[in-house]
């Protein structure tokens, strides 16, 4: 009797606990969120949302300053896409050897270095890309400079590349056996196996990997500040370019507070917010439903 | 009431050789330019360490707000990094200089020029030059690198060149390092530092046919300086704490901390 009720009151407790953790969770998303609406609202709204999100230009320490955002967000997506379609390609095709056809050994060595890559904080992304790989594009392309969109992509498709292919590794090696060996049973090449049968049946969890590199990739900022210019320019492929990301952190040290240049900084984050959630919202929309459909 | 208190108690402990058991303590507030928080931080903590009792707070505003926090008596001593205007001036406020910040222009070591005017200078970062053949280099375009709106650096830098908020940088970055590693990597480049943060394998430019050097900087030839400085009402007399903290950040003791803080001291070690 005893012990069932201690057992009871244990178990009790013990969902309490697992209770309070999850809402410690959800208490942070929600601190951040209103936090972010009260800090970034403000100076929308005596921006306006238009000029704010669609200007196009940014001069905060003007005597008559401006604040329109839409060279960030524009070079925020592109950037990102780019990223994605360098890295997703080689990450994917990667994992598939790596899952597939690579030697045990291989395999194992590869993987660890894949996360010493994840592991490589991203102002060494900033650093390696900025001393090394900015003067080899310049030189490439015989441009002045070589901090550019397409600089900031390569680092970020770099940095991507770790979780998309371990993502899409497990997702691989969750394939049934079966599946393969009938292809193969039916005389289809193993390559051919690999693209039609392995890849489409590791769909979701690719796609899982691509949201994740996605989200990196958006929310990115040191390692972009560091290549990318930073000039607020209408995104160009080798322009000088501003991220949303490096707007708000190298304008935050110095913008002082309470002026219209911090809390415009400010609403630039809850727009990041917003659009990072938006695109992730999509993505899982887009991806899974259609996977759904698809089975 | 309290704080005035305090200001006597600590005046009459620093009168009669302090006993050092009573607990009055008294604060100096500073307000005002936000590139002049490393000074006043060091000179703060050099000064507190040696006078436990005192506590320096600073507000970091603005040159502008300090200087009117300091008309306005909202502070002990206003902050700022740009000379007083005449409209501030007559408000009966005066200055004094504590440092200075020698901002520097640095190019690639390849690069074969070694001297700009201010106008060439302006002309450059306003984009009306953009090949280095048009100030005497190479047939190359210039690649304008500089730091993010806010800075000091930056707004001293386009103070003295006449080129406010009119700069068209091809690369805004936000650290004198990434500066310099950006010069040092592209031959087209061009930047400007604080002087204490030059670097080696990196050319520093004459300006006006000024090599930047302490010397140089201390008594304006070379031209591209911002200066920080001090300001107080020239007809009222400062608290006792606010007057011990002032004397000591303009006489050469405080030169060390000024030295800790990357600029360069008005009042140096030498002519003590």
């Amino acid at each position: 009797m005893t012990t069932a009720r201690a057992k009871k009151i244990a178990e009790k407790a013990a969902s309490s606990i697992f209770f309070a953790l999850g809402m410690v969770t959800v208490g942070f998303v929600l601190v951040i969120s209103v936090y972010l609406l009260i800090a970034g609202l403000p100076a929308i709204g005596s921006i306006g949302w238009i000029p704010f999100l669609f200007g196009s230009s940014w001069t905060p320490a003007a005597d008559n300053p401006s604040f329109g955002i839409f060279p960030f967000l524009l070079t925020s997506l592109i950037g990102t896409a780019g990223a994605v379609l360098i890295g997703v390609p080689v990450g994917l095709l990667c994992a598939a050897y790596l899952a597939r056809f690579a030697p045990k050994s291989v395999r194992k060595i590869a993987m660890t270095l894949i996360n010493v890559l994840a592991g490589i904080p991203s102002v060494v992304f900033g650093l390696v890309g900025m001393l090394v790989l900015l003067p080899a594009i310049a030189k490439l392309f015989h441009l002045a400079d070589g901090a550019s969109l397409f600089a900031a992509m390569v680092v970020l498709a770099v940095m991507i590349l770790p979780s998309i292919i371990k993502v899409s590794v497990n997702a691989i090696d969750a394939v049934p056996k079966e599946y393969e060996e009938a292809s193969l049973a039916l005389g289809a090449h193993p390559v051919e196996t690999c693209f039609r049968i392995t890849l489409p049946a590791a769909k979701s969890g690719i796609a899982a990997a691509v949201v994740l590199g996605v989200g990196r990739a958006i929310g990115e900022a040191m390692a972009v500040m560091m290549v990318a210019g930073n000039a607020p320019n209408m995104p160009s492929l080798f322009g000088s370019v501003r991220f949303l990301t490096t707007a708000v952190a190298s304008e935050m040290s110095y913008a002082a507070s309470g002026t219209m240049h911090r809390q415009a900084l400010f609403s630039i984050a809850l727009i990041l917010f917003l659009f990072i959630m938006l695109i992730n919202a999509g993505l899982n929309y887009f991806l899974k439903g259609r996977k759904e459909a698809g089975a | 009431m309290r704080i005035a208190f305090a200001f006597i108690a600590a005046a009459l402990l620093a009168g009669c050789s302090v006993q050092a058991s009573g607990p009055a303590s008294s604060s100096v507030s500073t307000d005002g330019s936000t590139s002049m928080e490393k000074v006043i931080g060091c000179l703060k903590e050099a000064y507190e360490a040696d006078n436990p009792r005192t506590t320096i707070t600073f507000n970091p505003t603005g040159s502008g707000s300090g200087i009117t926090a300091a008309a306005e008596g909202r502070c002990d001593l206003g902050l700022s990094s740009r000379p007083l205007q005449k409209k501030e001036a007559d408000q009966g406020l005066e200055e004094v200089t504590i440092a200075y910040d020698g901002i520097v222009l640095i190019v690639h070591p390849d690069n074969p020029v070694s001297d700009l005017d201010l106008e060439t200078i302006r002309k450059m970062f306003t984009g009306e030059l953009d090949n280095w053949s048009q100030a005497g280099g190479k047939p190359s375009p210039i690649v304008l690198c500089g730091r993010e709106a806010g800075s000091g650096t930056r707004s001293g830098f386009e103070e003295a060149t006449g080129t406010k908020n009119a700069c068209r940088l091809r690369r805004e970055l936000t650290s004198s390092g990434d500066i310099i590693a950006s010069v040092m990597t592209n031959p087209n480049a061009i930047g400007y530092v604080s002087a204490a943060s030059v670097k080696e394998g990196v050319k520093v430019l004459r300006v006006e046919g000024v090599l930047p050097t302490d010397e140089s900087i201390a008594d304006g030839s070379y031209k591209i300086r911002r200066d920080f400085n001090v300001v107080k009402k020239a007809d009222q007399p400062l608290s006792d704490s606010a007057q011990k903290f002032f004397d000591y950040i303009t006489s050469p003791r405080a030169s060390l901390a000024i030295e800790s803080a990357g600029v360069l001291p008005a009042v140096r070690k030498e002519s003590l």
